[in-house]
């Protein structure tokens, strides 16, 4: 469980996160809501430290998973992102096979044996969905599938270490609607064995897959609730506003 | 009115201009290449021979000279003093060395009574003094027949005695270059061991003559062996003088020579098309694959091929992993900032840097220092015996590749930067460490632009001449610059064709009998780094098919 603690982010001089204070529950999927440049993307980065990569950050308060702050001296990056898997907005596969794509997790932290990658690589397309399409070319190069192909090769490689959780920054912003079908019922199959925590700026998407929405905006969390409500009968004016997209 | 009247659009004259920049140098690289194309392959096509008959004024002049076998060169148009045109003479090669004295002989028109193409003039190739143009008279072989030119088997006998002659001649390289070769290498050997031997004993007090006398047992034993291979080597030399040619010359001088001094004949004159195709593939592939004769005119460039190519792949290996490694580091892990920019700079002005100096350098570093150092370091009792402390292959590779360093780390950079963002973090989410994710994602990706740069350095190294003559390179290397035994050959000097065409132009003693030579090498090099750069290239692509994404 992650639980955002009073957590203020800023890019150089500019802030982009005000006191973010939320709960994440377990397998659930949670969905993070707002108009460009609200900082979910941020939020969602900081989450796994994707954002220590970038020059000039510095943040207050605290991010803990399961009790422990992901800023502790004691957490290595390295396994932070072993337990926090992340599918990105344009699909970025790797320069390698369908196979070598899937294992790299387990090869970089040096797992050499040949079968429990193989069941890895099994376990891990068929849990994306992607299985029956790619069994027969696990060889061939990853650039070879179409685009909701690779979205679904990039998840089964987020998941193939089995994290915890697994964060989606707009996972089907860059696919059509039908490879976006896919996708969205695919997180109902995971979110039985993953936390997830997804960025969208498709308002459908969130209300058909999110368990919990928080709405953000200008840095800050507005509403933070059961997606039911968030679309159904928002507590905040801001949220309602953007809700029935009297402003974007 | 006048305002909406001009419909021409603005741009369009700087298209003129981009489109007259291109054309420019379209046909500079054009007429370059197909001068160096046709000059070069048109020393192999096999010319006819003429027969020159002069006037009779003339005649008093030649003496018996007034009759002259000979390929037409070219015509010239004399230039007389006042810029006026004077009479036309024609340039013709008359070979013979040995005879004339030079190959090549301005004829004026004015004083050529007749030109007769004769089906029985034969030129030949000869070991010594160059071709030489000649009627056959008669061959006496190896058994003492004689057969008279005219015969119908006399053709068909001679290219058999020429085989035999070449084939001897293998023969004997065998034994002098092989068997006399092993046996002095053995020598040589066992006269450094003495050296260090003595060496030792010095050093540590001790008493050497109980190794230096067996050494020179041993030294002995081989000098026998020598001897003895020496001698079957004379025997087969004197075997070679049997088979005798004799000839006359247009002039009507008749003289003899060892068959075994003919390389090869030809009877231009009575080739048809095909046979010309024929000689023309056989000259072609001889000069690929022999060795030079006669101070680098005559003969093949084989080992200049052989260095050339040597010289190539040793600077790449060289190159590739400083240049990656370098860029890698420039571009991923220094903080980008002034000093960064600074050092940018500085690499990128270095690929400015005149060869030359670059030959100073590696004269001054590796071989004076790095050489000199392995050498004392290691040989000490060698002492003005460099080994490594002079010119060779691996110090020459090593300059070169010090010189086309910057190309590779500039286009590594630009490869490693057009690397997408978001592979690199999908990477780093996988929990690889910066180290992983550029081993095992960035560099993939980025290797077809990392080939690129290696392209650019080959072909700027292999056309590379200048610093070479300092670090290495001969007129005529002994051997090739390779071995089967440490240290491979790459302590050796060797030859190169830009080498060799700056020698052949420009230091031969007959810059006549150069010329087409330097013309056929250019086309070599230039076919070499065109097969080179192929080769990368083909690399590349297998590359870019297997990851299909390639954006360089």
């Amino acid at each position: 469980m992650i639980h955002v603690d009073d957590f203020s982010f800023w890019y150089g001089e500019k802030q982009a996160l005000h006191h973010i204070e939320m709960m994440i529950p377990e397998q659930k999927i949670t969905a993070l809501i707002g108009p460009s440049g609200c900082g979910k993307s941020t939020l969602l980065r900081n989450m796994n430290r994707m954002n220590d990569l970038i020059d000039g950050v510095k943040h207050e308060g605290d991010i803990t998973l399961d009790g422990t702050s992901l800023y502790d001296p004691s957490v290595e990056v390295i396994s932070l992102r072993k337990r926090v898997g992340m599918v990105f907005q344009k699909y970025n596969p790797f320069a390698k096979t369908i196979y070598e794509n899937v294992v790299f997790a387990l090869r970089v932290a040096g797992n050499r044996n040949r079968k429990e990658l193989d069941e890895v690589v099994e376990r891990a397309l068929r849990g994306a969905a992607l299985w029956e399409e790619v069994k027969d070319r696990l060889h061939d190069s990853a650039f070879g599938l179409s685009g909701g192909q690779m979205q679904r090769l990039c998840i089964a490689r987020a998941i193939a270490n089995r994290p915890q959780i697994l964060l989606m920054d707009e996972p089907c912003a860059a696919l059509d609607p039908i490879a976006t079908l896919r996708i969205e019922e695919l997180m109902q199959d995971l979110k039985k064995e993953y936390t997830i925590v997804i960025v969208t700026h498709n308002l459908q998407q969130g209300a058909r897959c999110s368990d919990k929405t928080a709405f953000l905006f200008e840095g800050k969390i507005i509403e933070f609730d059961d997606t039911d409500k968030i679309y159904n009968n928002p507590s905040e004016q801001k949220t309602m506003d953007y809700i029935t997209g009297r402003f974007s | 009115m006048l305002k909406f009247r001009s419909k021409s659009p603005k741009g369009e004259m700087n298209i003129w201009l981009t489109s007259m920049g291109l054309t420019v140098g379209l046909v500079m690289i054009i007429g370059l290449f197909s001068l160096i194309v046709v000059r070069g392959l048109h020393v192999f096509w096999p010319k006819n021979i003429a027969t020159y008959h002069l006037k009779e004024d003339a005649k008093s002049k030649m003496g018996p000279n007034a009759v002259l076998s000979a390929i037409e060169v070219k015509k010239v148009q004399k230039k007389l003093a006042g810029a006026e045109e004077g009479p036309a003479e024609f340039q013709i090669f008359i070979g013979n060395k040995d005879v004339y004295g030079l190959p090549f002989k301005f004829l004026p028109e004015a004083e050529i009574a007749r030109i007769e193409y004769e089906k029985d003039v034969m030129i030949v190739e000869r070991l010594e003094y160059g071709d030489a143009i000649l009627k056959p008279v008669e061959l006496m072989l190896e058994d003492g027949t004689r057969i008279k030119a005219g015969s119908k088997n006399f053709i068909e006998k001679l290219h058999e005695a020429v085989e035999i002659g070449t084939d001897r001649r293998l023969d004997i390289l065998k034994i002098e270059k092989g068997k006399i070769g092993v046996v002095s290498d053995k020598i040589a050997n066992l006269k450094d061991d003495i050296a260090r031997y003595h060496y030792h004993a010095k050093k540590k007090g001790t008493d050497p003559s109980e190794k230096v006398a067996k050494a020179h047992e041993k030294i002995e034993k081989l000098e026998s062996e020598f001897a003895t291979f020496s001698g079957e080597a004379r025997d087969l030399h004197e075997l070679q003088e049997k088979a005798i040619l004799s000839y006359r010359l247009a002039s009507g001088q008749e003289k003899s020579m060892p068959v075994a001094e003919i390389v090869e004949f030809a009877l231009p004159n009575q080739l048809n098309f095909s046979g010309k195709v024929k000689s023309f593939a056989h000259s072609f592939w001889g000069f690929l694959s022999q060795n030079p004769r006669e101070a680098n005119t005559e003969g093949g460039i084989f080992p200049a091929i052989f260095g050339t190519f040597m010289m190539t792949v040793l600077m790449s290996i060289a190159v590739m992993p400083f240049g990656v490694i370098g860029a890698i580091y420039l571009r991923e892990y220094a903080k980008q900032g002034p000093l960064v920019r600074i050092v940018r700079i500085c690499v990128n002005n270095l690929a400015g840097v005149p060869s030359i100096v670059f030959g100073v350098f590696g004269l001054g570093f590796f071989i004076y220092v790095v050489g000199h150092g392995i050498d004392d370091f290691f040989y000490p009792w060698r002492e003005g015996r460099p080994t490594w402390g002079t010119g060779g292959i691996l110090w020459a590779s090593l300059t070169l590749a010090l010189m086309t360093l910057p190309v590779v780390i500039v286009a590594t950079e630009e490869a490693l930067a057009a690397v997408p963002r978001g592979v690199r973090e999908a990477a780093l989410a996988c929990g690889a460490s910066k180290w992983q994710m550029i081993q095992r994602v960035v560099l993939p990706t980025a290797a077809p632009g990392i080939l690129t740069g290696l392209i650019l350095a080959m072909a700027r190294g292999a056309g590379e001449v200048a610093p070479l003559m300092l670090v290495g390179v001969v007129k005529v290397a002994p051997s090739l610059p390779v071995a089967g035994s440490w240290p491979f050959g790459m302590d050796q000097k060797f030859m190169h064709l830009g080498f060799h065409i700056y020698d052949l132009g420009f230091q031969s003693p007959d810059a006549e009998a150069a010329k087409p030579m330097v013309f056929a090498t250019t086309f070599f090099l230039i076919l070499l780094v065109v097969l080179l750069n192929l080769g990368a290239i083909r690399i590349r692509n297998i590359l870019r098919k297997k990851y299909a994404a390639g954006t360089f």
